[in-house]
């Protein structure tokens, strides 16, 4: 592992270690959190003996997956047409760049009026606060298309859907990594946050049924699952995108 | 000029104004200009730098459109679309980073829908030509800028367009590889008969490869001259140690050099 790699370890340990500690000597009281050592094991325990664990962890799962691939190849595709259209980018740029100040969420109370309670609103919620990262990376990623590489594409006479796919694509996937990164996130924060709001079943209900149960052991289990299962997908995304660049860029 | 039948290309009366953009006024860049391309001729165009050489090649191969005038290809006027059978290789980098060398180069063949044996012949043969068959597996990134510019020539030639366009192909290569590139793209104009038009900046390659070298003047640029090099198809690097061969850089420099003083301001 590289000089910084290992700081950035010392400093997680570090961290985790000091709220434990603090737990531990009672500064913190349990009643507003227990040691994270506590909530590891609190995990371990929910996934043999909680009947609801399986379940609920599969439907925000498949949830997250569907927001994300949503959010990401929309965004993507809704990215593409809006570059092609630079009067339309025009417009939209700015609604584009405010759009995080806008409290998405409070959006969840008409999805539920418009598509139930249910899987349906989750994923929209999921999809809608991660589309448009997606779309501003991919505006972003096809700038940096060199010109060229599009002048290639019309001398060998291709159309606007295999210059997409097969050239704008490609050419840009370095630059898209921080959307996709981002597009996950957001997808899980919306799925997550707006079983959290209200929703029969899943993580983010589970959660919240604890936390109003006073069940800080689920509930802080819970969040440690939630915790692994971003940063387990961030490193993944993090170790693909280093393969490309280190393909695709002088030493 | 030349009979109608034998014209490949026609320029007639093409020029190109860039409209003025913020804080930048318009541009002149070219023309106007009318010029004939004969069937499998090898013309080099030279010309001071900024001179409008790329912006000529872009509209020659319905890149960019003329401001002003026609340019015809095998009879049909170009407009909008790059015609088939025409290929470029560019002045900049245009290796494509994602494929290695031998992808890059069967690009084209598999667009076109060449079958996998005929490709991997034709790749094959490129990749011993632009020798570059130690690194078939090689991303553009593991290369010098000498070795991905072969790797663009190589992605056009295999395609065996009809008229080849070429804007300063061997730019980043060193005096050695850039002769005997030089040679490898004589052999295959003379095997495959194709146009070729080859902007230059260096007089000697202009004079060694070429049937015909057109001068062009400073911004606008317009042909104020061109020299016939008469060498016969048959022939390879050695002529530059031909008796003749000093006096046509000679012919080309005197016609060049006081447009390429206007260009650096120093008139
Ligand atoms: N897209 C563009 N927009 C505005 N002006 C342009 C554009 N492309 C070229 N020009 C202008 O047109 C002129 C000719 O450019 P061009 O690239 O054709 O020259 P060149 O002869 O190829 O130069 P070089 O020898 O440096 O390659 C230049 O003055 C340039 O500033
Ligand atoms: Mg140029």
């Amino acid at each position: 592992m590289s000089r910084a790699g290992l700081l950035r370890l010392l400093v997680i340990v570090l961290l985790i270690g000091g709220v434990e500690f603090l737990c531990r000597i009672g500064i913190v009281d349990r009643f507003t959190m227990i040691p994270p050592s506590e909530m590891v094991a609190s995990l371990v325990r929910l996934v043999g003996t909680a009947d609801w664990f399986w379940p609920d962890v599969t439907y925000t799962l498949r949830n997250i997956i569907v927001a994300t691939c949503m959010s990401v190849v929309g965004g993507f595709l809704a990215g593409l047409a809006v570059h092609a259209l630079p009067r339309l980018r025009r417009v939209l740029d700015p609604l584009f760049s405010s759009y995080y100040s806008v409290p998405t969420f409070v959006l969840y109370p008409l999805l539920i009026v418009v598509f139930g309670i249910g899987p349906l609103s989750l994923i929209v919620m999921g999809a809608m606060f991660g589309i448009v990262a997606m779309i501003v990376a991919t505006l972003n990623a096809i700038d940096r298309v060199p010109r060229v590489l599009l002048k290639v594409a019309r001398v060998a006479r291709m159309g606007s859907v295999s210059t997409a796919l097969r050239l704008k694509l490609p050419a840009a996937a370095p630059h898209l990594f921080t959307g996709l990164k981002l597009g996950v996130a957001y997808s899980v924060i919306g799925v997550v946050a707006g079983e959290f709001i209200l929703a029969t079943e899943g993580i983010g209900r589970r959660i919240a049924y604890s936390y109003n149960n006073f069940d800080n052991a689920t509930m802080y289990g819970m969040l440690v699952l939630i915790l692994m299962l971003v940063a387990v997908a961030n490193s993944l995304l993090q170790g693909w995108e280093r393969r490309l660049h280190r393909r695709w860029y002088r030493r | 000029m030349t009979k109608t039948a034998d014209v490949h290309v026609a320029l007639r009366g093409v020029s190109r104004v860039y409209p003025a953009s913020a804080g930048h006024s318009s541009v002149h860049a070219l023309g106007p200009i009318d010029f004939g391309f004969r069937r499998g001729e090898f013309v080099g165009v030279v010309g001071p730098s900024g001179c409008g050489k790329t912006t000529l090649l872009e509209i020659v191969a319905g890149l960019t459109a003329p401001t002003d005038g026609t340019v015809e290809f095998e009879g049909r006027v170009v407009r909008g679309d790059v015609p088939d059978g025409i290929g470029v290789v560019f002045q900049e980098d245009a290796s494509f980073p994602w494929l290695n060398v031998a992808d890059n180069i069967a690009f084209g063949l598999r667009r076109a829908g060449v079958d996998g044996a005929e490709t991997a012949r034709r790749v094959d043969y490129a990749l011993g030509f632009m020798g570059l068959t130690d690194f078939r597996r090689a991303y553009p990134a593991q290369l010098s800028g000498g070795m991905r510019q072969r790797v663009c020539i190589a992605r056009t030639l295999v395609l065996r367009p009809r008229l080849i366009l070429l804007d300063e192909p061997f730019g980043a290569l060193d005096q050695q590889t850039r002769l005997l590139m030089g040679e490898e793209l004589l052999r295959l104009w003379r095997e495959t008969g194709a146009t070729v038009m080859l902007i230059t900046h260096a007089l000697d390659e202009a004079a060694m490869l070429c049937d015909r070298v057109a001068v062009m003047s400073a911004r606008p640029g317009r042909f104020i001259g061109e020299v016939l090099t008469g060498w016969p198809r048959e022939r390879d690097s050695r002529v530059v140690s031909t008796p003749g061969f000093g006096d046509l850089t000679g012919r080309l420099w005197s016609l060049l050099r006081d447009e390429s003083r206007k260009a650096l301001g120093m008139a």
